[in-house]
């Protein structure tokens, strides 16, 4: 089956620092990758460059068969490539419905009144429809996180790309998000998920990518990965 | 819970404190129009002084309220309308309302040929750009020697006099048609007031308003939902300068005379502007209209204290931005709830009603 994603030899340098070197891999639909690596691994620098807010300095990126390696986010947006952003950026004066109302028009070019019921019923499956009609700006970290979360599904992406959306959340809010985020999954909605807790993302993913200086140092089963001497010597920092 | 029924949803924009509002600007706009048959000149001249800085408040409003874009270079446009009306009809014999839409078309285009340069600059230097531009524009205008260079000229007599209307708005009234023109030139700013305020209510209700609002709140989020950012402030930066340089013109038709220093004034034309939105609310609808009346009471109260008056207006300026950043119309509606012009789409219905706080509905 063709992949929904393909990342190939994709390069960023920023001055003297690569924060992306060859970096290679492909989704398949209905997919879920996780990416893990310690800070300043590249991980957010490598989703900035899928949805193109950062442009390559080499590499090819392919989204569902078309090459989008120079096109702009929004057109990503648009083509399926929905995301979260790891520091929230709601909409403040927006209502929570509205946020959801802005990503369902623009991203998919529709009417509001013909995405309204679907905004309505993604409040519903994220646990937020009883703040729907307060301004975002008043919202706690845990709605904020998950109003990124709804947001992206709205512009109705075939691919989801989460970046550390359970980080500094309570272990019971935490429980909640990721069976939000299973569900998601469970509707045929490919995921590529950054985080650094991996009990969370663990539980979700079918396979891992380990990111280190922006290199890809080691891909596979979850176990497998964890197992593996190289990640627990450099992201788990054990001396093995 | 139960599961998602996506008919049971509905979206209302309505209040009833819009719907009494609607009503009574209605009734205030009838008799504004009305005004001229009751008032006297003097205070038909204060009314459109207040008219026309309401625009050019309304549209600074657009512009930095809702794009983000703070412009302190707006007296460019309405500089350049003015002077372009002043050419239409000194030099090319138009009548002075068909040059004050001339006027507006030519400061659009002053726009996108300006924008180019200031769409380069972001915040504050995209603000200083701004001010460049404005002072450019003067300086190249001061040189043009037909139309008084640095020193000004005045509108011809016959011009005002055989303005489309004039006549027949002074047998009307049986007045002179010096009076006769500020009737006209009333009326003319009382239809581009209400234009722009409809305008610009109906923009914000549309899916490219809602869009405007998330590339205020957030560019980079907006972008990455699928808002062309750069479209849409390209879009307000030019029909922003379209309505203000006919509004520049308007003015300037009223007062028949032009001098670069005047008609370029960042005093009159942006500082006094970007007071009366910030005092009234940015950001709102309703702001720059309690803005402009709030600004000019204060005129006619300090005008006999000579400079105090602009150290008064500074001072109130500082006060309200520490203790009211929302402007007075914020302060109001913070308490209160209440807003003339509602743009908040407000979700109803669906299969949890009782969870928003709202009755009736389904399962209520």
């Amino acid at each position: 089956m063709q992949p929904v994603l393909d990342i190939s030899a994709v390069n960023k340098r920023f001055g003297a620092l690569t924060v992306a070197d060859a970096v290679t891999f492909s989704l398949a639909p209905g997919e879920a990758l996780g990416i893990i690596g310690p800070n300043g691994a590249g991980k957010s620098t490598l989703f900035n460059l899928i949805t193109g807010n950062l442009q390559v300095d080499g590499g090819r990126i392919v989204f569902d068969g078309t090459d989008v390696t120079n096109a702009p986010p929004m057109q990503r947006c648009l083509m399926g490539i929905g995301r979260t952003f790891q520091i929230p950026q709601p909409f403040v004066k927006l209502t929570v419905f509205e946020n959801l109302l802005v990503a369902g028009t623009f991203g998919s070019r529709k009417l509001e009144a013909e995405v309204a019921a679907r905004c309505g019923d993604i409040l519903i499956q994220t646990g937020l429809i009883g703040r729907a009609n307060v301004p975002a700006g008043q919202l706690s970290l845990l709605e904020r996180k998950r109003l990124e979360l709804a947001r992206a599904l709205a512009t109705n992406p075939k691919v989801l790309l989460l970046d550390e959306i359970a980080g500094g959340l309570t272990e019971g809010e935490c429980a909640a998000l990721v069976g939000t985020i299973r569900d998601i999954h469970a509707s045929g909605i490919s995921i590529i998920w950054i985080e650094h807790v991996l009990h969370a993302l663990n539980s979700v993913v079918e396979r891992l990518l380990v990111l280190d200086f922006g290199k890809v140092i080691g891909m596979g089963r979850p176990n497998d990965i964890m197992a593996s001497k190289a990640v627990r010597e450099i992201y788990l920092g054990l001396d093995v | 819970m139960s599961a998602p029924a996506s008919s049971a949803w509905r979206v209302e924009t309505r209040t009833r404190a819009a719907t009494g509002f609607s009503v009574f600007a209605v009734l205030l706009v009838a008799i504004a129009f009305a005004a001229p048959f009751f008032v006297s000149r003097s205070l038909l001249q204060d009314l459109f002084l207040i008219l026309t800085m309401l625009v050019l408040a309304q549209n600074w409003n657009l512009l930095a309220g809702y794009a983000g874009l703070v412009s302190v270079g707006q007296q460019a446009f309405v500089g350049f309308g003015a002077y372009a009306m002043f050419a239409c009809v000194s030099l090319g014999g138009l009548d002075p309302i068909l040059a004050v839409l001339i006027a507006g078309v030519a400061a659009a285009m002053l726009s996108v040929a300006t924008g180019f340069f200031v769409f380069r600059l972001q915040g504050a230097y995209f603000a200083i750009g701004t001010w460049v531009v404005a002072e450019v524009v003067r300086l190249v205008l001061a040189q043009w020697r037909a139309l008084g260079g640095g020193t000004g000229t005045s509108l011809p007599n016959a011009a005002i006099r055989d303005m489309a209307a004039v006549q027949w708005i002074a047998e009307a009234f049986s007045v002179r048609s010096a009076q006769a023109a500020d009737i006209l030139t009333y009326w003319l700013a009382l239809i581009l007031c209400c234009a722009t305020i409809g305008f610009i209510y109906w923009l914000l209700r549309t899916r490219q308003g809602l869009g405007l609002s998330a590339v205020r709140d957030n560019q980079e989020a907006a972008r990455s939902v699928g808002v062309d950012a750069r479209r849409i402030k390209w879009a307000v930066y030019v029909s922003v300068a379209f309505v203000t340089g006919m509004a520049g013109a308007l003015i300037y038709v009223q007062k028949a005379r032009i001098s670069p220093d005047a008609a370029f004034s960042v005093v009159d034309w942006t500082a006094y502007v970007i007071f009366i939105v910030v005092i009234g609310g940015i950001g709102t609808l309703e702001g720059p209209i309690i803005g402009v009346i709030v600004f000019f009471l204060l005129q006619k109260t300090l005008a006999d204290y000579g400079s105090w008056y602009l150290l008064v207006l500074g001072l109130i300026g500082i006060a309200i931005m520490l203790f009211a950043p929302r402007g007075l119309w914020g302060l109001f509606s913070d308490r209160t709830g209440i807003q003339f012009f509602p743009v908040r789409r407000i979700l109803k219905g669906g299969p949890s009603t009782d969870h928003q706080g709202t009755r009736g509905g389904p399962h209520g």
